[in-house]
């Protein structure tokens, strides 16, 4: 009988599926170097410092997308969510409280979001682009009401240093937000693969009813996904707020694109059931790597945005000739 | 200790079940048989907790057992291995195994996952049904289908079902591992465990089953062991039903020349062998089990799925193996899809629409819709078809599962197409449409087109068909003139015997 299992691959093609996205990376900076005037300096350690500190905020908000994505779903409303707790955060630390106090405050102004869009999305069972489409505009309009509609200055505090280009002391050598991203990455990469609830997250995305008939609790699961999101995309949101030592409730507006982009460049399936944080780094840091190169370069931004869009296409179009192949 | 009494389940207007009552034993492999829509899978969605019944009552070891979800009938011991896999393709082995049974550390709350014991205990899982391709670490979405059912099989093992409800478990596995899956099902019969087995093919009933119960029109008609009856009568069980007089006379004798010639057609998996000689005027019926790939010959005749091998001429010319489906409808092939609402109609969109959809030019010009045009020859097929409906604007949606049905039909009307390929041309809807589809398909024969009709319902093959193939495993048989054929020796070819 004829059998449609794939046919055995050699572990150098099963590595190169695995690295398409670094190969992806290394490609972006290979050709900026190629055409720079002054590739040293592209390729310096202070223009490194420069694109980590500047991918943070994606990094971050691509590891809660990752789950989200993996699980079958999607976010729209990152962009609004990090004005929202980047204002939380800066109202808080105008008020005088404790940095620590705030930062809390603004993270868990996250996680709120995403326990709204989780339980709009299981108990009102409205689909997921829908749902987070609502809070996309609920969340903007609540930063810009508790913002006044204005920005909102902060005092100087050890906040503001979170994700500067050039930290102090100088032994971090990079941010310390950077530092965190990577620690909070490689944290989730076990959490999704070695805890109950990891693998629930990819049973959900792969086959929902399947997950449902064997017994696992679906609609928990998708909240505590939406919620865990959420707190990054707070943690997102500090760290924009640091950026730009102030809270303004009208910035990150089309953030979520990057996010999702940075995710589905990295290897992740918008169809549920596949996607790694790793890969999502890989995708935020392409992203960053274009934007700087195509600035270092002085090419205006519309270039950027275009070269952008094709790559996103182009990501995609390589994941579904992959999913093709493995059948499936 | 299962025991069902009066089971009842309506859908509409289709009785699916109509008075269901069997006793399965512990520890007994019992058969539940009987022709496609008899109410076989309907009875074990019912026993799995996916359907309510209408009536009836069911019990467990004498407890009313009355599940509100699959969930419910899980906990209850009860487990389903479905006819169509319910997987997660991107996992491994082991974690589709031990899905919602996952095996944690009692520390946090259970919150890693031992992935040791995961292991060990699909590994032990899996010893008892040792197969090349599964190890516990593999993808199932990189395992062949019949390595995917195993995996099923074994979930329900693994949650300690008392009652194992298996709806066709071999029909997509080659010999070796229905051996296996076998010797697994005496395991589990040794252990006290209730299997329900649904198979068509009897020499496989006599193999692994000790008991059987006939289900006819939803009935229960016939129980009792295997042993000590012939195959001759548990078919008469299953067929015996007398032939209605709904058919129209049938269309006159077919001419000589041949409007289609398929030969040695190979679509894997389902189409392993098809030849089809069909003559202009001719009716051709393709009987055949479920899955027997007869769905899939005239969809890979059509060009929707592809072949690997084989020839299809239309009127004498070639159709090129990878030509698309539109150059097929150009050479005068129409195709009456199985799946009405999936594919068969656009159900949002109007009866006009849909009936002059695949010949847009009789009614536009240089790309503009005519709307009278469009107006006035869609009445002329509702007539034609006594389609009721408001009007020709209506969306298709509307009209009841016989009319739309007459929808699809009036398409290929419409089309022109000299060659009908007909998939269950009646399945599901009511005996008064029925009437009118045949004569719209005798009508066409006698007007010189070639229909290919696939059915499952034997006496409208005996009706209406001048000739007759049996579909059995993905191979056809040549056909024979209907006068050949009686319902025993189709089923015979059917089931392989």
């Amino acid at each position: 009988m004829a059998s449609d299992a794939v046919p055995s691959r050699s572990a150098l093609a099963r590595w190169l599926v695995t690295l398409a996205p670094v190969i992806g990376l290394l490609l972006v900076i290979g050709v900026f170097a190629l055409m720079s005037d002054a590739p040293d300096q592209y390729l310096s350690v202070r223009n490194l410092r420069i694109v980590l500190a500047q991918t943070v905020i994606v990094a971050l908000g691509a590891i809660g997308m990752t789950m989200i994505i993996v699980s079958g779903g999607i976010d729209l409303s990152v962009g609004s969510a990090i004005a929202l707790t980047g204002v939380v955060t800066a109202v808080l630390l105008r008020g005088g409280h404790d940095p620590l106090i705030a930062i809390a405050a603004g993270i868990a102004m996250g996680g709120v979001v995403g326990i709204l869009n989780g339980l709009a999305i299981t108990q009102l069972r409205v689909l997921p682009f829908i749902a987070t489409l609502g809070t996309l505009g609920v969340a903007r309009g609540a930063a810009k009401w508790l913002g006044d509609q204005q920005t909102v200055n902060v005092p100087p505090t050890w906040v503001n240093e979170l994700a500067v280009t050039f930290p102090t002391p100088s032994w971090l050598l990079v941010a310390p937000g950077v530092w965190l991203s990577i620690a909070l990455a490689m944290v989730m990469t076990v959490v999704l693969s070695r805890t109950v609830f990891g693998r629930r997250v990819f049973a959900i995305g792969s086959n929902e009813a399947a997950a449902r008939a064997t017994g696992v609790a679906t609609d928990r699961v998708k909240i505590a996904i939406y919620g865990l999101a959420g707190l990054f995309f707070g943690l997102s949101g500090v760290m924009q707020m640091s950026r730009l030592r102030q809270g303004d409730p009208t910035v990150a507006i089309g953030t979520e694109l990057d996010v999702i982009a940075a995710v589905v460049i990295g290897g992740g399936s918008l169809a549920g059931g596949e996607g790694t944080i790793a890969g999502a780094m890989v995708g935020a840091l392409t992203m960053a790597f274009l934007r700087n190169g195509t600035q270092q370069m002085g090419w205006p931004n519309y270039i950027q945005e275009i070269i952008i869009g094709i790559i996103i296409v182009l990501a995609v179009a390589a994941d579904r000739v992959r999913r093709a192949r493995a059948g499936v | 200790m299962l025991s069902l009494s009066g089971l009842r389940k309506r859908f509409g207007a289709t009785v699916a079940l109509d008075g269901v009552d069997v006793e399965f034993a512990p520890g007994e492999v019992h058969a539940l048989i009987g022709e496609n829509g008899a109410g076989k899978s309907t009875l074990l969605n019912v026993i799995a907790g996916a359907l309510a019944p209408d009536a009836g009552t069911m019990r467990v070891n004498g407890e009313p057992y009355a599940p509100a979800s699959p969930l419910a009938a899980r906990h209850a011991g009860v487990a389903l291995i479905h006819q169509e896999l319910s997987l997660c393709a991107h996992l491994t082995v082991a974690e589709n195994v031990l899905m919602g049974l996952e095996p944690a550390r009692p520390a946090w709350g259970r919150f890693w996952l031992d992935r040791k014991a995961m292991q060990r205990e699909a590994a032990r899982l899996l010893e008892s049904f040792s197969h090349p391709d599964l190890a516990p670490d593999r993808v199932v979405g990189t395992l062949p289908i019949a390595a995917r059912q195993v995996v099923e099989i074994l979930r329900a093992v693994a949650a300690r079902a008392s009652i194992v409800l298996m709806d066709e478990p071999t029909s997509s596995l080659p010999r070796e591992d229905v051996t296996r899956l076998f010797a697994l099902i005496r395991r589990l019969k040794a252990s006290g465990v209730t299997v329900v087995y649904i198979s068509h093919f009897l020499e496989e009933v006599r193999e692994i089953a000790d008991r059987y119960t006939v289900l006819r029109d939803g009935r229960s008609v016939a129980t009792g062991e295997l042993t000590g009856v012939t195959n001759e009568v548990l078919i008469a069980h299953m067929v015996g039903r007398p032939v209605d007089a709904l058919f129209p006379d049938r269309a006159p004798a077919p001419a000589e020349d041949v409007l289609v010639e398929v030969t040695d057609l190979v679509a894997p998996p389902a189409v392993r062998k098809a030849s089809i000689q069909l003559r202009r005027g001719e009716i051709l019926g393709v009987a055949g089990l479920v899955g027997s790939g007869r769905t899939e010959t005239v969809r890979a005749i059509m060009g929707l799925d592809p072949a690997e091998s084989g020839e299809v001429r239309v009127h004498g010319k070639r159709l090129g193996k990878s030509s698309p489906p539109r150059a097929r409808l150009a050479a005068g092939v129409g195709y009456l899809s199985e799946d009405r609402k999936g594919e068969g109609l656009a159900l949002g969109l109007s009866l006009a629409d849909n009936i002059t959809c695949t010949r847009y030019e009789s009614v536009s010009t240089h790309g503009w819709l005519r709307r009278r045009a469009q107006r006035d020859q869609t009445r002329v097929w509702l007539d034609a078809l006594a389609i009721k409906a408001r009007s020709p604007w209506q969306p298709a949606r509307t009209l009841s599962g016989g009319n739309q049905q007459k929808v699809a039909l009036a398409r290929l009307l419409h089309q022109k197409a000299d060659v009908l390929l007909l998939d269950e041309p009646t399945k599901g809807i009511d005996i008064g449409s029925k009437v009118e589809i045949y004569r719209a398909i005798v009508d066409c024969a006698a007007r010189g087109a070639g229909v290919v009709m696939v059915s499952s319902y034997l006496p409208e093959l005996f009706g209406v068909c001048h000739s007759l193939a049996v579909m059995c495993r993905g191979r056809l048989t040549p056909a024979r003139p209907i006068g050949e054929w009686t319902p025993e020796t189709v089923m015979e070819a059917a089931i392989g015997q």
